[in-house]
């Protein structure tokens, strides 16, 4: 049997918060993806989590759809970046600033 | 540290539990604070491979076999790799100075949140009782027991079994995603001379221009073009089947 749930829990509190900071800090968009991914993998632990102390199979399969999207986004975003870093030669989120009044 | 009083009663862990747990936390930890903390790119996105192997290892202490197989292969082996060859592809592997702060207070009160939340998060934990519905709602990770073994099917026939009942529409809804997303991805990374020639209606400029990412186009909308025998909404359901079935192993492939 392992740990109870509120140190699975507790963790993925933490490495969320690690990812939401990483998130409004870096400036850099590939960095503030890879912090999403933190994000995301943080939510993914608390499903697993549920999904274990309360028996139910559904909290994997909500882990399963988590993954696609995830994937799914990751693809379109990184597209995103190739296409604004062929414009603007740059990665950083501070110089794009075309729509700045 | 934390009470958590959810009605299922858990025996004691057993000391490899705990040593599983907190080298897996220690990893998971260290790795996360690797990304935000990195000023190179490569560094953060090898921190974040160690970070997922962290969570694979959790989700396999937690009965989660499969996402832990599909955390490594699609994570760790497609999304970052993903990550990797844009960030050598477009060249900005070059450190990043972090020391300029170009909003004046931006970072520490982003901490400052950041640290309520996890706060009230934890609070939350400590105290409340998190589960007041039914448990169970749709079925159980162990399934009943097989003829052929005696054991109890596993949480893999269980998972499989669930999304292809319960969750059949939110299952094909993401294959309509993943084709979206692939779709997506070649219009966005066009070249923006091959998308003027894109009026031409002969498919042989596709198919003879240098950029790499024309093949998965090609490959998806194929058979709803060559053959017009086949209904459109079959056609499409076999493309997103494959873009499903293969979203494990080919992750990699359309970009």
């Amino acid at each position: 049997m392992s740990l109870s749930a509120g140190w699975y829990l507790g963790l993925a509190a933490l490495l969320f918060s690690i990812g939401a900071v990483g998130l409004l800090v870096r400036r850099n968009v590939l960095i503030m993806f890879m912090c999403i991914e933190l994000m995301l993998n943080a939510a993914n632990l608390t499903f697993v989590t549920f999904a274990r102390v309360l028996n139910d199979i559904g909290g994997q399969a909500l882990v399963f759809f988590v993954l696609v999207v995830a994937a799914a986004e990751v693809v379109v975003g990184l597209g995103i970046v190739v296409t604004n870093f062929r414009r603007r030669s740059t990665t950083v989120a501070d110089d794009l600033h075309s729509l700045k009044g | 540290m934390l009470h958590l009083s959810l009605a299922v009663a858990s025996t004691r862990p057993t000391w490899p539990d705990v040593l599983v747990f907190a080298a897996s936390a220690a990893v998971i930890i260290v790795g996360a604070l690797g990304v935000v903390g990195s000023s190179n790119p490569v560094h953060a996105a090898l921190s974040l491979v160690m970070t997922l192997f962290g969570v694979a290892v959790l989700f396999i202490e937690q009965e989660a076999d499969f996402l832990a197989a599909v955390q490594i292969i699609v994570y760790a082996g497609a999304i970052v790799v993903l990550f990797l060859f844009v960030i050598m592809f477009l060249g900005v592997d070059r450190r990043e100075d972090t020391n300029i702060e170009p909003l004046t207070g931006q970072r520490p009160l982003a901490f400052v949140m950041v640290a309520i939340t996890l706060g009230g998060v934890i609070a939350m934990l400590a105290t409340s009782h998190w589960v007041t519905g039914a448990h169970q709602v749709v079925g159980p990770i162990q399934g009943p027991i097989t003829k052929a073994t005696g054991a109890p099917s596993g949480e893999v026939a269980q998972l499989g079994k669930n999304l292809f009942t319960t969750y059949l529409f939110a299952f094909e809804a993401t294959a309509a995603l993943l084709v979206i997303a692939v779709v997506g991805a070649v219009v966005l990374a066009r070249r923006p001379a091959i998308s003027e020639r894109d009026d031409a209606p002969d498919a042989a400029h596709a198919l003879s221009s240098p950029a790499q990412s024309v093949s998965p186009a090609q490959s998806v909308s194929q058979p709803q073009s060559v053959s017009p025998a086949q209904s459109a909404s079959e056609s499409e359901a076999v493309a997103g089947s494959e873009a499903v079935a293969g979203s494990a192993s080919e992750q990699g492939v359309p970009r």
